[in-house]
């Protein structure tokens, strides 16, 4: 029984990241109508700062120096994002849905190239936020403090998305543009600076994503496919545009793959494809679409 | 359109001398280059299936990595399970009927959607076979892949011969040929009826709908034949490189398909055949000149995208229009 409530908990963990990667895809993809295959490339941008300047302190790294690293991965990679729109996202508003991907897939293969000229080709350790913070005890296993950190900072992040969503005016304005952009532009709502600042708002979320997934894996080259393709199903399970969609998405996909990786871990990613498949062909527009 | 029609055109001239050309390129070629332009022959084979997707059904996949795979791998296991089968006129059947079965799942699921959910689709369902070859290493090798051996060829066995030796003999003039049947074949379904009302529901669903075109179904058999083509230049693809491996599954390999198809110009019929020729002379050079190819290969991409976005042939068309247009309007 005990283990149980320790695969559950490690699934939240899961999910606790791959909320802030979906989240930062789905407003894109909401917001601006383009499917970002650039977006692991920027949770990677935030998972080499967060471990460079973390590893960088040494052994004896204080935890406020990871809190930095956070909040600095979250503004690398929210600047990268600016950069990436206003010189390569900008021009494809208008164009076919073939340009848009293939941009997005070319801005892919530059920024890990980029990664790999700053930081080279090594792997980053920053294991020791996991290790300072130690864990608790359930039963005969024990579950590190950490894994708890990660789901509050990532709930912390989400509920703030829901403030500045609902509560705001750029965020009305953010959705009544994912609503309608024809009828939003008639408003006089400004388009450009807002898909500027949405697409910076989701490249910051990933970036803070692989900041929190350091403390457990290195930061690598190619670290952020896995995440995109997972958040691809996340997004796809959840609906478009949807925060709750998001959440319960990351939950199935983090949940199905904790058990999976211990019962069954041959096919552990395919049985999550296969979930995605059966919605989608029963609920083409995902659990929460409009 | 009768046989007479097509012998009388400039064009059949035109496709006739790139044929005599191609009979005559291992004499010209280096060893070396033969196999890499063999190699981007494979890959012509197969932007031309996809270019039935994208130019003519207006579906965008990022999944053909997985189609590709499985004629290829097709082979492999062929190789790996029944030895005793390993001829060639048998493994191209085998691969193309293995991409028969693959390509009706994915189509079966895929066309329910247009747009950018059939591009996720596809590349989803690309990435379950790319994690099944990996996990599944008792029977796929894992990433290790498998290695392939030379095949026989109508009869006559090619054991202990050297593999460049193959490549730049009989299998040479195979594979020319059955690129040749690809491309009469491909150009007579692209202007078929069935090929016409394909375009018919790219250009406007609802008014195919209305005149009787049943959409769904119309978009599934695009979606096999498309996977068919791409199934064979993956078979074709496995001889020549000898091994193969699960990233051809994976769907960064996806994205270099619809590359080379936007680099010739999928506008343009002959484009991904050029495109897909190119890309594997690009990329081969980006590799040998700098460790970072990727940046080199982006790079070259967005400026396509951004410059160029009618490909190689699609801005000689323009080009030349213009060149036509120029004396009659007087402005140069």
């Amino acid at each position: 029984m005990e283990h149980w409530v320790v695969y559950l908990l490690n699934g939240l963990y899961f999910a606790s990241f791959l909320f802030l990667t979906s989240l930062g895809l789905s407003i894109i993809l909401g917001v601006m109508g383009i499917l970002n295959l650039a977006h692991g490339s920027l949770f990677a941008i935030g998972a080499f700062v967060a471990a460079w300047l973390v590893g960088g302190y040494g052994s004896n790294a204080p935890i406020t120096i990871f809190v930095v690293g956070l909040l600095a991965a979250l503004g690398v990679a929210g600047v990268a994002g600016l950069a990436l729109e206003t010189t390569l996202i900008r021009p494809m508003y208008r164009r076919a849905l073939e340009y848009q991907l293939l941009i997005t897939f070319g801005a892919l293969l530059l920024i890990e190239d980029v990664i790999k000229m700053i930081w080279g080709g090594t792997a980053y350790y920053a294991s020791k936020p996991f290790t300072v913070m130690g864990s608790l005890d359930i039963g005969a296993n024990q579950y590190p403090y950490y894994f708890l950190f990660a789901m509050l900072v990532s709930v912390a992040a989400g509920l703030g998305l829901w403030l500045i969503m609902s509560k705001t005016r750029v965020g009305i304005m953010l959705r009544a543009i994912s609503m309608d952009r024809e009828m939003a532009q008639a408003m006089g709502i400004r388009i450009r600076s807002l898909n500027t600042l949405a697409f910076g708002m989701g490249a910051a979320l990933a970036g803070l994503a692989g900041a929190l997934i350091v403390p457990t894996t290195p930061a690598l080259l190619g670290i952020g496919m896995e995440p995109l393709i997972l958040a691809f199903i996340v997004v796809v399970l959840g609906g478009l545009g949807s925060l709750k969609g998001a959440l319960i998405g990351s939950l199935i996909v983090g949940e199905t793959r904790s058990i999976g990786i211990v019962f069954f871990p041959e096919i552990e990613l395919p049985l999550l494809f296969l979930i995605a498949v059966v919605i989608l062909v029963f609920k083409p527009e995902g659990l929460f679409g409009r | 359109m009768g046989f007479r029609d097509v012998i009388l055109k400039p064009k059949f001239f035109v496709y006739l001398g790139c044929f005599i050309v191609l009979l005559f390129l291992p004499k010209i070629l280096p060893i070396y280059h033969l196999i890499l332009f063999e190699s981007g022959i494979t890959f012509a084979i197969m932007a031309l299936g996809f270019n039935l997707l994208l130019r003519y059904t207006g579906l965008l996949s990022f999944g053909h990595g997985a189609l590709f795979a499985t004629g290829a791998y097709a082979v492999g296991m062929m190789g790996e399970y029944f030895p005793d089968l390993y001829r060639i006129e048998i493994l191209i059947p085998v691969a193309l009927a293995g991409s028969f079965v693959v390509s009706t799942i994915f189509g079966f699921i895929c066309v329910r959607h247009t747009r950018v959910f059939f591009s996720i689709l596809a590349l989803a369902l690309s990435m379950v076979l790319f994690a099944l070859l990996v996990k599944l290493y008792n029977i796929t090798g894992g990433s290790d892949g498998i290695h392939i051996d030379l095949p026989i060829i109508f009869g006559k066995s090619f054991e202990g011969m050297k593999r460049f030796e193959f490549l730049s003999g009989v299998y040479y003039y195979l594979l020319i040929c059955v690129f040749a049947a690809a491309t009469i074949i491909m150009l007579a379904i692209v202007n078929s009826p069935f090929g016409k009302a394909l375009q018919c529901i790219r250009d406007n669903e609802v008014r195919a709908e209305m005149i009787g075109i049943r959409v769904r179904r119309y978009r599934l058999y695009s979606f096999i034949l498309s996977g068919l083509f791409t199934g064979l230049g993956g078979a074709m693809w496995s001889f020549v490189n000898g091994h193969v491996t699960p990233e051809i599954a994976e769907w960064v390999f996806s994205g270099e398909i619809v590359y080379m198809t936007l680099l010739g110009g999928f506008m343009v019929f002959e484009g991904p055949i050029i495109g897909a020729i190119l890309f594997t002379y690009l990329r081969l050079y980006a590799v040998s000149i700098t460790q970072y190819w990727m940046f080199l290969i982006g790079a070259t991409l967005i400026i396509l995208v951004l410059l160029l976005p009618e490909g190689i042939t699609g801005g000689f068309v323009k080009l030349f229009s213009k060149m036509k247009r120029a004396p009659s309007t007087g402005v140069a």
